[in-house]
């Protein structure tokens, strides 16, 4: 991709950026508690004992999570660590109800890795990856319900979550949104993350950085919390960035410091000082023994794993032949890739994909549904292609067809059937439509034959229309332009 | 009929089961020998009506014959095990009158072998001391006590003098750095704290997690041998608690200590120490080798940094432990102008003198800059402290030492309470015990010339409690110390 560098009459400038992301991990219930993790019940309702940091109450290690954690950081192309440890990161805060978060600090479960990124230029990048972690979630406070009171929802206290660090790699905002959309794609793939920002299941810090372009010097990064969409994130980093520039041309120093992004202004504001940082006073957990893993536990989950969507995506273009692009686009989202691999199957998978990129996402978008609840099935798209590469219909009654596909949900072929939509490919027929037309039309035919070719268009569209468009187009072309041409000579 | 508290736990068993005596008859002794003894203030809550009831119901299971290990036997425990619909306060104005909607394994163990509790027994507030003098709801009194009141030791001093002056059967302690075996020195009762990881944890209100375990304070060896049966054992909800398989202690009980070597550290007698104590453990010794038993000198090279070892874990997992209380959820709240102070306001009310000294000190062992000089180097000389009993154990089979290094004390004494270190230093015997994580067993071995009560310590291997009760057991019919 070409480098970005942000220019100012004053100089030049690179940017470098680094992101954390707390990913929810999909359980049945906490990782530390047999608490459900169910998303949008009532305020507390999930709670156990250990949750609400009771006295007495220990946690204990669920293995879903580990396994979760270890599926990601198969995903993430990472060792997994077989010795890992937990650590509580102490701090106050009225949605920390033990006092402490139990994470994982010097040892953590998944160390380093890497992610290729697609660019918009067609070009990639690898993403390194530094370590991921387990740990807990916090609470939820609430403030705006009472001018003089906060509200205290705990179901997501105790929810698992991984925690992904990368490594300062990214030179501009494109490269962490397209970062956040592989990550989301391969968790959602993997079935550990559900990837929603907006509901906050994957959260995004960002630490961002500049320095006079050609230098490699790594200045004072400040840190933004919290970023919920890609959107955000490419604009914190973007605004950021030059916030810094700022400062250094006019002769300022940056600060150590955790920002906050205001959506609304696309602008960063101090959170607090690097002074006013908390001493979290990490120490290893004493209620959890170290986290052992066996070759065996981690050779079983490796065997687990599916596809991801690089794999898939070199599939599509080698084996499918579907160019980089529609691959791409197909491969981002596991449930488009499987309706595509199920609709492709015996049929023209590039014709499959051009129709589901256009018209089958574009009816979706119309009716506002999920590729889950799309009322073309994968078969019957499949089958619909068939029906125009055996040339039973034409490109365009396709598109009537696939209409009324969408609207009831029937098969394409009784559609064609019960419609008598087929096409005519019988040149006889055709000829006699064609004779129809030339006999009814002598005027015509002579200004044809007299030079105005052009004419043909004309010719085309009443056999066309006289065969209520079931002809041939191809055919009716050819077959017209013998019949004329004949009576020329 | 004599005094049915007379009775230990083994006999009373026994004429339960013979039908010579009832439950109700039995738990009706105990409520009025603890009535009797309130000015110990042993009890910081008592449920009479609910001990009646459930001794009532002892009584028809041994009438059809369904009665459990423990059916009938009134228990005081201490004020650390969160016990369902039982007051439950760890001793600190901070958890005001919290009642648990859940039961610690350790009691629910117990429950489900017909034991029936009496009530809640005093302590150091969050088990953070060793005269019960920190205890909001004021110091135990030791019931040997003659002129002066003086102390019944700590943490689990109302346990040992609830056990002592028989206003219980037995009891629960739990012992993070001494806490069982010192009071039950000070009192003349039996104690053992089990390895670490032998009972559950789970509901136990922490103190310092990896040192805290729970162990049973009786009137004697056989007694604590069949309590630790019924409280013992793996338990899923605590993930340091260990899957070994739990032996029958009881059947160490009168077993040959022939030829078995009994390990008499030569860092235990530091110049100055008690002559009368040194005497006993001299003593002690001997009474094991008439037994049968072969007298080894062995060392602990680093005992000496045990002390400070322990006053860097035990605060530093303390101060993370009680972040908890911090009047949101439950317990005490002392309301102020937003959350910091409301933490502020609630903490400095809520806590005690001794508590908010080791949080501090907690907190700065962890703290930027200071952990690797502190909690690191603690952690190392952990190891180095745990080595020297694993090196010592390939040429013993368990320790001999005292319990304490003097007898048991007046309440409010001058030197102990103005300067802590003072204070600290009564856990000079027992602290490398819980860094170690072994199982450690306090028998009380004669009178002082002042009439007060001396303990032994034996120490085994880790998970081999069945040789404590062997030798505990042989020592105790040697010693024939004469209960209150």
């Amino acid at each position: 991709m070409a480098e970005y560098i942000i220019e100012t009459p004053k100089g030049k400038w690179e940017v470098i950026c680094g992101l954390e992301i707390h990913c929810q991990i999909i359980s049945k219930s906490k990782i530390f508690s047999d608490a459900s993790t169910e998303f949008g019940d009532d305020a507390n309702e999930n709670v156990s004992f250990v949750d609400a940091g009771m006295p007495g109450m220990l946690p204990t290690l669920n293995a879903e999570c580990v396994h979760q954690a270890i599926k990601t950081g198969f995903g993430l192309n990472a060792t997994i660590n077989k010795y890992s440890e937990f650590s509580r990161k102490n701090y106050f805060y009225a949605d920390l109800p033990q006092g402490y978060q139990i994470t994982q600090f010097q040892y953590p479960i998944v160390g380093e890795g890497f992610i290729d990124i697609d660019l918009e230029d067609g070009s990639s990048k690898r993403i390194r990856i530094e370590r991921m972690h387990i740990e807990q979630d916090a609470g939820k406070s609430i403030h705006d319900l009472d001018p003089h009171k906060s509200f205290i929802d705990l179901n997501r206290a105790g929810v698992g979550l991984m925690e992904i660090v990368t490594k300062p790699d990214f030179r501009n905002p494109a490269e962490a949104g397209a970062f956040l959309r592989k990550l989301r794609s391969i968790v959602r793939y993997l079935g550990t993350c559900d990837g929603n920002m907006d509901e906050g299941a994957m959260r995004c810090d960002v630490n961002v950085s500049v320095r006079p372009y050609g230098s490699n010097e790594l200045r004072t990064r400040c840190e933004m919390k919290n970023v919920n969409s890609v959107k955000f994130v490419m604009q914190a980093i973007e605004s950021e960035a030059r916030r810094h520039i700022e400062v250094y041309e006019n002769g300022g120093e940056i600060l150590q410091e955790t920002r906050q992004f205001d959506p609304q202004t696309g602008s960063t504001k101090p959170l607090r000082k690097k002074e006013f940082a908390q001493d979290y006073r990490y120490f290893p957990e004493p209620d959890l023994p170290p986290l052992i893993l066996s070759d065996e536990f981690i050779n079983k989950i490796k065997e687990e794993m599916i596809e991801l969507p690089d794999e898939k995506k070199a599939r599509f273009i080698n084996v499918l032949g579907l160019t980089p692009y529609d691959a791409a686009v197909i491969c981002e989202n596991k449930e488009v890739a499987d309706f595509f691999e199920k609709a492709a199957e015996g049929h023209d998978a590039k014709k499959v994909a051009n129709w589901l990129m256009g018209d089958f996402f574009a009816m979706l978008n119309r009716k506002n549904l999920s590729i889950a609840n799309s009322p073309v099935t994968p078969e019957n798209l499949g089958k619909l292609v068939e029906l125009i590469s055996k040339e039973v219909i034409s490109g365009k009654i396709a598109k009537e067809v696939f209409e009324i596909m969408a609207d009831t949900a029937e098969d394409p072929e009784d559609i064609v059937e019960k419609k008598g939509l087929k096409q005519v490919t019988d040149t006889s027929a055709i000829e006699a439509v064609i004779d129809t037309v030339l006999t009814a039309n002598p005027d015509n035919v002579a200004s044809y034959k007299a030079g105005k070719t052009a004419l043909i268009g004309w010719f085309v569209g009443q056999v066309m229309k006289q065969s209520q468009g079931k002809a041939n187009p191809e055919k009716v072309n050819k077959l017209l332009k013998e019949k004329l041409d004949n009576n020329l000579s | 009929m004599h005094d049915l508290t007379d009775l230990t736990i083994d006999t009373a068993l026994i004429k339960l089961k013979n039908k010579e005596i009832s439950p109700v008859e039995l738990v009706r002794a105990y409520i009025e020998k603890a009535k009797a003894g309130q000015h110990y203030n042993a009890y910081v809550y008592f449920d009479e009506e609910q001990a009646i009831k459930k001794a009532e119901e002892a009584e028809n299971h041994y009438a059809n014959g369904t009665n459990r290990q423990l059916e009938g036997i009134p228990l005081g425990i201490k004020d650390l095990f969160c016990t369902k619909d039982m007051q439950t306060t760890a001793c600190s104005r901070i958890l005001g009158k919290f009642v648990p909607p859940y039961e610690s394994t350790v009691t629910q163990k117990l429950l489900d072998e017909g034991a029936i509790f009496l009530g809640k027994l005093n302590m150091d507030e969050f088990a953070m001391g060793g005269s019960n003098e920190t205890s909001c709801f004021g110091p135990v009194i030791n019931p040997w006590s003659k002129n002066i009141p003086l102390v019944a030791g700590g943490s689990s001093g109302g346990s040992a003098a609830a056990v002592a002056a028989k206003m219980c059967a037995a009891a629960t302690g739990t012992d993070t750095g001494g806490s069982i075996r010192e009071p039950s020195a000070f009192c003349g009762v039996t104690g053992i704290k089990p390895t670490y990881g032998r009972c559950s944890r789970y509901g136990i209100i922490a103190f310092a997690s990896s040192l805290d375990q729970a162990g049973p304070i009786c009137k004697d060896v056989t007694d604590c041998a069949i309590l630790l049966n019924n409280m013992a054992g793996y338990d899923l909800k605590d993930s340091t608690s260990s899957q070994k398989d739990v032996p029958d202690f009881r059947s160490f009980i009168g077993q040959d200590i022939k030829g078995l070597k009994v390990g008499i550290p030569a860092e235990y007698r530091p110049d100055g120490l008690n002559s009368e104590v040194a005497l006993y453990w001299d003593k002690a010794a001997e009474m094991l080798k008439s037994a049968g038993a072969e007298i080894v000198p062995i060392h602990l090279p680093h005992t000496k940094y045990a002390l400070p070892t322990y006053y860097v874990i035990a605060p530093a997992e303390a101060s993370s432990n009680l972040a908890r209380y911090d009047g949101v959820r439950y317990g005490v709240r002392v309301d102020g102008n937003g959350l910091d102070e409301l933490y502020i306001n609630t903490r400095t009310a809520g806590f005690g003198a001794e508590v908010k000294r080791r949080i501090l000190i907690g907190t700065y062992v962890l703290s930027a800059g200071y952990y690797d000089a502190y909690y690191l180097k603690a952690q190392k000389v952990r190891r180095l402290i745990k080595n020297d009993f694993d090196s010592a154990f390939s040429k013993c089979d368990i320790i001999l030492t005292p319990t304490s290094p003097i007898e048991p004390f007046a309440i409010g004494d001058k030197k102990m309470l103005e300067n802590p270190i003072n204070m600290y230093l009564n856990d000079v015997f027992t602290v490398s015990v819980n860094l170690a994580g072994l199982p450690a067993m306090s028998l009380p071995i004669g009178l002082s010339s002042n009439g007060l009560p001396l303990g032994m310590q034996l120490i085994g291997r880790a998970f081999d409690e069945g040789t404590i009760f062997k030798v505990a057991y042989q020592l105790e019919q040697c010693a024939n110390f004469v209960r209150m």
